[in-house]
């Protein structure tokens, strides 16, 4: 076998690559299913110009009608225009309701009380004021807030607990970055949005990328292997990976472990929430 | 001897026995309308999969007006449906009852309960202890609920004792949908119901169920499978549907006299080796 074949052979193999045709239909009928379900027919999203939630907004405006599905844009006074810009172009081409709030009163008052605030604890309020926002206007339109957080985000905790992470349903959360890249091109996100570099918008000039020190193409290649394949150190090795990246990765995942659950309650009765009281959540649904 | 069998694929209520049982009998009109005369129902139907703590109350005895109700049904047609049974002595199965004029004329208890990865069986219900197949009216039959499909000695005991038409019925998540293929668990169901049609030289009807459950989308894809892993029908993805296909014990006798295989099977050996093998795995 020469070398060429080899490498279109790995390239059709690529374990990231997901089918469209598959999983269009299955988050669109996730969301119609799990909403409808609970007697509500409107969704409601924070939208931030980002690839994450415009692909939650897409599948939104398909498995409803647009008309069910109302976008929040929530920036703040350093908030890059071309976020807002880019969030409202695809809601008019969606034809969904929008309503821009700004959060700068909501949080200035309180960073001017702490003037020692950090970018990070600054950007984790923004977040959660941002979740009451959504959670709120869920209430006023009846609708349920759907999540914009990938898999990879989750899994390296690359996240606001109780901010960004918060929803109450999530259709991309089992799909790495990469994979909602994948998606984003076939259900005709604009290309602005596609292309442009992942941001959390924190502060000016920021880029997940750099952020993290590693791009999302390797992090999930790895998180692939470790999480989905579950391959052993050796064999994660052996596919190429560096001992140290392996290892920022692995810590990362079990550090932000209680991000993805709900906090511990001290076990005192004979039956405890989560630990021996177990039902679905589409209890009686 | 012909019949028509109809596969019921629908989206049960998560823990509503009392909506699943109209849901039921409006599937149960529909197959009289369509004049089959098997109607072939998920594993659960009665009650959804992710039952967890529910299991105790949506429970049924045997006894139970519910399945007596379907029971006084099966007068006018044959059914298979999956259920939780509550034993008398308070165990709990993850059960299908075969009904047949007016009676229950078998039950299959879930041997193989999943308790790995995303699924935990083993804490909600008792797991079953017996393959049998079994006379209906047309023909001999088996019932295997999901998980036992995944052991071929569970179809491999189920042919041996006779059957022709293996009846399976699945709770089957749809997972893996990469690349260009179809998803995994379509892709490993179809391979499941084939070879055993084929190797077997028996019927296999496929009964899986849609909707979601916590997030947990049900694929659907119920089929029929003829005796020589001929697909005979097909159902939708994801979608409710009511599936039909004409089945023929003569097609059962063809393809048993193309490929004599359950003539030449050596139940000495197999029966031998296995018990060599359980001997070994005790010292």
């Amino acid at each position: 076998m020469n070398a060429g074949a080899e490498s279109t052979r790995q390239e059709r193999d690529d374990p990231l690559l997901v089918n469209p045709q598959i999983v269009v239909p299955l988050l669109e009928g996730f969301i119609q299913d799990e909403i409808t379900k609970v007697g509500i027919s409107n969704v409601v999203l924070n939208l931030s110009g980002g690839i994450d939630s415009a692909v939650s907004c897409v599948l939104a405006a398909r498995a409803m009608s647009p008309e069910n599905v109302t976008a929040l844009m929530l920036p703040y006074k350093t908030s890059h225009p071309d976020s807002l810009g880019d969030a409202q172009t695809l809601a008019r081409q969606l034809g969904i309701r929008t309503m821009t709030i700004s959060v700068t009163e909501q949080v200035d008052p309180y960073f001017e009380k702490f003037p020692d605030m950090t970018p990070l604890r600054k950007a984790n309020k923004m977040a959660r004021e941002r979740m009451t926002i959504l959670y709120d206007q869920a209430s006023a339109l009846n609708a349920l807030p759907l999540g914009t957080s990938n898999k990879t985000e989750l899994l390296l905790g690359y996240g606001t607990i109780y901010g960004d992470m918060a929803s109450a349903l999530n259709p991309i959360g089992d799909l790495y970055k990469t994979q909602v890249w994948q998606i984003a091109r076939h259900i005709d996100v604009p290309e602005e949005i596609v292309s442009k570099k992942p941001t959390a918008d924190l502060w000016p000039g920021q880029t997940d990328e750099s952020e993290l020190g590693f791009t999302y193409e390797k992090a999930d290649r790895l998180l692939f292997h470790m999480i989905d394949r579950r391959s052993s150190r050796a064999e994660l090795e052996r596919l190429g990976f560096e001992p140290a990246f392996i290892q920022e990765i692995e810590n990362r995942v079990m550090r932000t472990q209680f991000k993805r659950r709900l906090p511990l309650i001290a076990k005192v009765s004979m039956r405890t929430i989560e630990s021996d009281f177990r039902y679905p959540r589409d209890w009686g649904r | 001897m012909d019949f028509k069998v109809g596969i019921a694929q629908i989206a049960p209520a998560l823990g509503d026995v009392q909506e699943n049982m109209k849901r039921i009998e409006r599937c149960i009109e529909r197959a009289l309308d369509e004049k089959t005369d098997l109607v072939v129902f998920p594993e659960l139907a009665l009650t959804g999969y992710t039952l967890k703590d529910m299991v105790p109350s949506v429970s049924l005895r045997l006894d139970s007006p519910e399945l007596k109700r379907l029971a006084d049904a099966s007068r006018r047609l044959s059914i298979a449906i999956g259920f939780v049974e509550e034993s008398p002595d308070y165990r709990f199965f993850n059960s299908a009852a075969y009904l047949e004029k007016g009676e229950i004329l078998h039950v299959h208890r879930k041997v193989y309960l999943p308790n790995y990865g995303m699924f935990e069986e083993n804490r909600d219900f008792a797991a079953g202890s017996r393959f049998r197949a079994f006379n209906a009216e047309f023909g001999r039959c088996g019932i295997l609920i999901c998980e036992d499909m995944w052991h071929p000695s569970a179809a491999y005991i189920i042919a041996q004792d006779g059957c022709d038409l293996l009846i399976a019925l699945s709770c089957s998540p749809a997972r893996g949908a990469q690349s260009d293929g179809d998803l995994y668990s379509a892709d490993a169901w179809q391979t499941l119901n084939r070879v055993y049609a084929h190797l077997f030289s028996q019927y296999v009807v496929y009964a899986n169920r849609v909707g979601y459950e916590d997030g947990v989308g049900y694929w659907g894809g119920s089929e029929a499978i003829g005796p020589d892993g001929s697909l005979i029908a097909r159902a939708k993805q994801f979608e409710e549907q009511f599936l039909t296909a004409e089945l023929s014990s003569e097609a059962v006798r063809r393809a048993r006299i193309a490929s004599p295989l359950l003539r030449d099977e050596r139940l000495d050996i197999t029966q031998r080796e296995l018990k060599r093998i359980d001997r070994e795995r005790q010292e």
